[in-house]
């Protein structure tokens, strides 16, 4: 019988020919993270149950939440980990690299099939390369590090096909808030998806890792993307690790098959309080902003931020107006050095922070005030 | 402790689908570290439930709706409940990664595709982990829930995943 994407991948970390949906597996996982939060729970459940790291190669710390430490709290959970770490020649990932998913992409800690696991509710952003992701609890992160492996219930595979064309405006985003407008909060709890049709597989990496970021938000597992050409040119330029492109069998079974119409599809927002109350932007009422925010593990790459500083070119943030702009890594950073991208943002005004998180986990850039209101382009939940 | 796979104890409604792991307990809690000071914001961000803390008492359990404790990966939303003595979490579905930190912390979760009518807040609940009976003693009714899989019930009976039982 044929296999999904995530049977493959799960299978070939199990030791398993074949992995069925319910069964429950101990799971290889290839990078073991922890960010600053979440991170010195891992330490403090280690030493309290009396384990060491299997693999320091393997496991890594990410500083992304809050990289300024301006929160006593996750600087002082960051300095317990890289004491940790020092301890055993784990590689720290430190304050200036970037959100930890992100940096794993960029310096091939995975791969197209591989497996990560993260304190990150949205390390499942790895479907964007065809790799598993999942964000787990510190108990769990805490067992990955130790024994280098998790248990795993393997789950469902269902088939999400984008039909039709979007208008030329309509972004990653737009295409990614079409499904979770369609298929609702829990419309793939707890499925392992395969996202599929022409408006998916003709977005490049940024594009492909804006839409995984948001299987979260649709309850699932996660969403995979198959990867093409360019991407699996580029993760063999990232790391030294051999792989092979992963496919799903023909014969494959799924739990279900749904479509999200796409057709013509015009720039939508989700209001306030739920990533699934799409709307088309149009059909808002014209409203006052008081700030904006740009970045996130959706939205902080480099073809986000120059998408915004075309817009931003030549022109001033409005008075009263704050704007926010948290690029995604270092590399992103850079590149907006190199490009002049950082140069339009500073003449338009706008607070550029470091590389990392935002506001998602109270984080470092984003926070509102009460009744302020924000646009973010784009976190990927409820504030 | 000792782990009973038959739990007894008093029912929190709690209504609503989807409630997420920012209304169960608040980022701004997030460095938090010590277990003993996670109980007292157990639902501060749900608006109604801000007092829960305060009200519960050890033994009691809490039902939910549909994708309960959605969201981030915070384990602190479901240490919380453990620190007030919460010995079961009852709903109609929970979120993927919400139900495994569940589960690693031994706090069991019951998927029960409960009624309006069929449980109040302050009925007395008895729950069968193993077969996923659940009996209503308040109103001497009797309903089928899902339980817990073997790999889970394994975790459970050690105390936790990171306990060598």
């Amino acid at each position: 019988m044929g296999r999904t994407m995530i049977e493959k991948i799960l299978g070939s970390h199990s030791g398993l020919d074949s992995v069925r949906p319910g069964q429950v597996i101990d799971l290889a996982i290839d990078a073991r993270v922890a960010r600053d939060f979440g991170g010195a729970n891992v330490v403090k459940g280690l030493t309290d149950a009396g384990l060491d790291v299997a693999d320091p190669a393997r496991t890594f710390f990410t500083f992304d939440c809050n990289p300024g430490g301006s929160d006593q709290g996750y600087a002082a959970n960051q300095q317990r980990c890289r004491v940790f770490a020092g301890e055993r020649g784990m590689r720290v990932f430190d304050i200036d690299r970037g959100i930890g998913t992100h940096v794993a992409v960029e310096t091939g800690l995975v791969w197209p099939g591989a497996t990560l696991v993260s304190t990150d509710s949205h390390a499942n952003i790895l479907g964007a390369i065809g790799a598993f992701g999942q964000g787990m609890g510190d108990a769990d992160i805490s067992a990955a590090f130790a024994f280098g492996k998790v248990w795993f219930k393997v789950p469902g595979s269902s088939v999400v096909r984008f039909r039709g064309r979007p208008s030329p405006e309509a972004t990653a985003k737009d295409r990614v808030l079409a499904a979770l407008a369609s298929l609702g909060a829990e419309g793939l709890l707890g499925h392992a998806a395969e996202l599929r049709g022409e408006a998916i597989e003709s977005l490049d990496l940024a594009g492909r890792m804006t839409v995984a970021s948001m299987a979260t938000e649709m309850g699932a597992i996660i969403a995979l993307i198959e990867p093409d050409e360019q991407v699996i040119r580029f993760c063999r330029s990232r790391t030294a690790q051999r792989f092979e492109p992963l496919h799903p069998d023909p014969d494959a079974v799924y739990d279900r098959e749904v479509t999200v119409d796409v057709e013509g599809l015009t720039p939508r927002v989700a209001r306030p309080g739920h990533p699934e109350d799409v709307v088309a932007v149009t059909d808002l009422p014209r409203t006052r902003v008081d700030s904006v925010f740009i970045g996130s593990c959706t939205n902080g790459r480099f073809e986000d931020l120059r998408a915004a500083a075309e817009i931003l070119r030549g022109r001033r943030v409005a008075p009263g107006v704050v704007l926010k702009i948290v690029p995604a890594t270092d590399e992103v950073w850079r590149l907006c050095l190199a490009e002049g991208v950082l140069e339009v943002f500073k003449q338009a005004g706008a607070l550029v922070g470091n590389a990392g998180c935002a506001g998602c986990a109270a984080g470092q850039i984003g926070m509102n005030g009460p009744g302020e209101i924000t646009v973010p382009g784009c976190g990927s939940r409820r504030g | 402790m000792r782990f009973s796979e038959r739990l007894t104890g008093r029912a929190w409604v709690v209504e609503g689908d989807s409630i997420d792991t920012d209304m169960i307990y608040h980022n701004k809690h997030l460095a938090e570290t010590d277990p003993a000071r996670m109980g007292k914001h157990a639902f501060g961000n749900l608006p109604g439930w801000e007092e829960f803390p305060t009200k519960a008492k050890p033994g009691d359990i809490v039902i939910s709706g549909a994708n309960f404790g959605c969201g981030s990966s915070r384990q602190q939303a479901v240490t919380c409940f453990k620190t007030l003595g919460v010995v079961a979490l009852v709903a109609r579905s929970f979120g993927a990664i919400y139900e495994r930190n569940a589960v690693n912390e031994a706090l069991p979760v019951v998927v029960w595709d409960w009624k309006p009518g069929q449980v109040e807040s302050g009925d007395q609940l008895a729950i069968d982990l193993g077969t996923g009976r659940i009996e209503n003693l308040t109103r001497k009714t009797s309903h089928q829930a899902r339980g817990l899989s073997g790999a889970e019930l394994a975790i459970y009976r050690r105390g936790g995943l990171l306990r060598r039982g």
